[in-house]
């Protein structure tokens, strides 16, 4: 349950954004969120829902999660693969001398304000 | 003059890590830290690995060589802190994360502030019992370590890689109950290695005291690298 906590730093990244551009209201956050982050969307957007709504400036607002596909690179055949399905292991050489390319993310990727 | 559109939307990109901040913050902590010459060890586990009685039993083997403080995270309650000064007299304070499962560089900070901390070399932060958010925020630590033990299984490291790839150090703990459990010593380390190659891993039990002078002297070596004064 590190999403409460993940939200607690959306909020303030965002309400500073927001202050320096001079934005009163969000209507929408749009997150990057890996698929090997360790991060459950539903969670996620769960807490959004319950801390986001004691914030005057994020009520209503919604969370939006796109998610980015984990892809491993192996080092031995120079191949990459699906992480998700696949694991540490390459599925083309058996090598498990591999690494995350993408698939890590939990980043904030634009907030949208009506104007 | 133009009919203003009610519903249009202006975006601003962000792009940036949600941790981004709280890494700043943690390597800001680590060089005043070092500049004071405070060893702060991040220690994490499962709930009931055993973590507040390996500590008892580390600071009573190292009370006597550096002066050490004890900072005990927890959700709630303060039975841990309590135990931790009846059992070693060391100062030791509790940490309320108010419902978070781990504390950040920011909570460390404002825990180390409760601390006469001029007056240490070492202080001991025992994070909240969770084996996957304490690994994803860096509390500024000077040394991160973890306790897995026997009855956990030798198969964590695989289960959870980011908390393995992010300790120094992996204790072994309960190795008392090591003949009634599947637990193969070889496979673990393997499986902790192929997480993180530079780990170092310290068989313990922290009912038998096995293991424990090992464990005291790692960690006297490691201050002492940090300190050489001492």
């Amino acid at each position: 349950m590190h999403e409460l906590g993940i939200v607690f730093y959306i909020i303030r990244d965002v309400k500073k954004v927001a202050e320096e551009n001079h934005v009163e209201q969000i209507s929408t956050v749009v997150m990057d969120i890996g698929e090997v982050s360790t991060v459950v969307p539903h969670l996620l957007t769960d807490c959004w829902r319950w801390a986001a709504d004691k914030e005057e400036m994020l009520k209503g607002c919604e969370l939006k999660v796109n998610t980015i596909p984990a892809v491993t690179w192996c080092d031995d055949c120079h191949t990459q693969y699906e992480t998700i399905k696949f694991g540490k292991t390459c599925p083309n050489c058996h090598s498990e001398n591999t690494w995350l390319l993408r698939g890590n993310e939990v980043e904030i990727r634009e907030i949208r304000v009506a104007t | 003059m133009p009919i203003p559109i009610m519903d249009e939307i202006k975006v601003i990109e962000i792009k940036k890590s949600v941790f981004a901040d709280n890494e700043k913050d943690a390597d800001a902590l680590r060089a005043e830290l070092k500049q004071k010459g405070v060893f702060l060890l991040n220690l994490m586990s499962a709930p009931g690995s055993g973590k507040t009685t390996t500590l008892i039993q580390l600071i009573n083997r190292i009370k006597d060589k550096v002066r050490v403080a004890v900072m005990e995270a927890d959700i709630d309650s303060d039975v841990d802190a309590v135990k931790i000064k009846e059992a070693t007299g060391v100062p030791s304070i509790q940490l309320h994360t108010g419902g978070m499962c781990h504390l950040d560089a920011e909570m460390t900070r404002q825990g180390l502030d409760n601390i006469k901390t001029g007056d240490m070399d070492l202080v001991i932060l025992e994070n909240v019992g969770n084996l996957v958010c304490p690994a994803e925020f860096d509390t500024g630590a000077t040394r991160n370590a973890m306790i897995l033990s026997v009855p956990e299984g030798d198969d964590k490291p695989l289960k959870y890689p980011l908390m393995f790839t992010v300790c120094d150090l992996v204790i072994i703990n309960k190795t008392d109950t090591l003949p009634y459990f599947d637990f193969d010593m070889d496979k673990c380390r393997t499986n902790i290695l192929k997480r993180n190659p530079n780990a170092e891993i310290i068989p313990i039990s922290a009912k038998t005291g096995d293991g424990l002078d090992t464990l005291a002297e790692w960690l006297l070596h490691e201050v002492n690298s940090l300190n050489p004064k001492l």
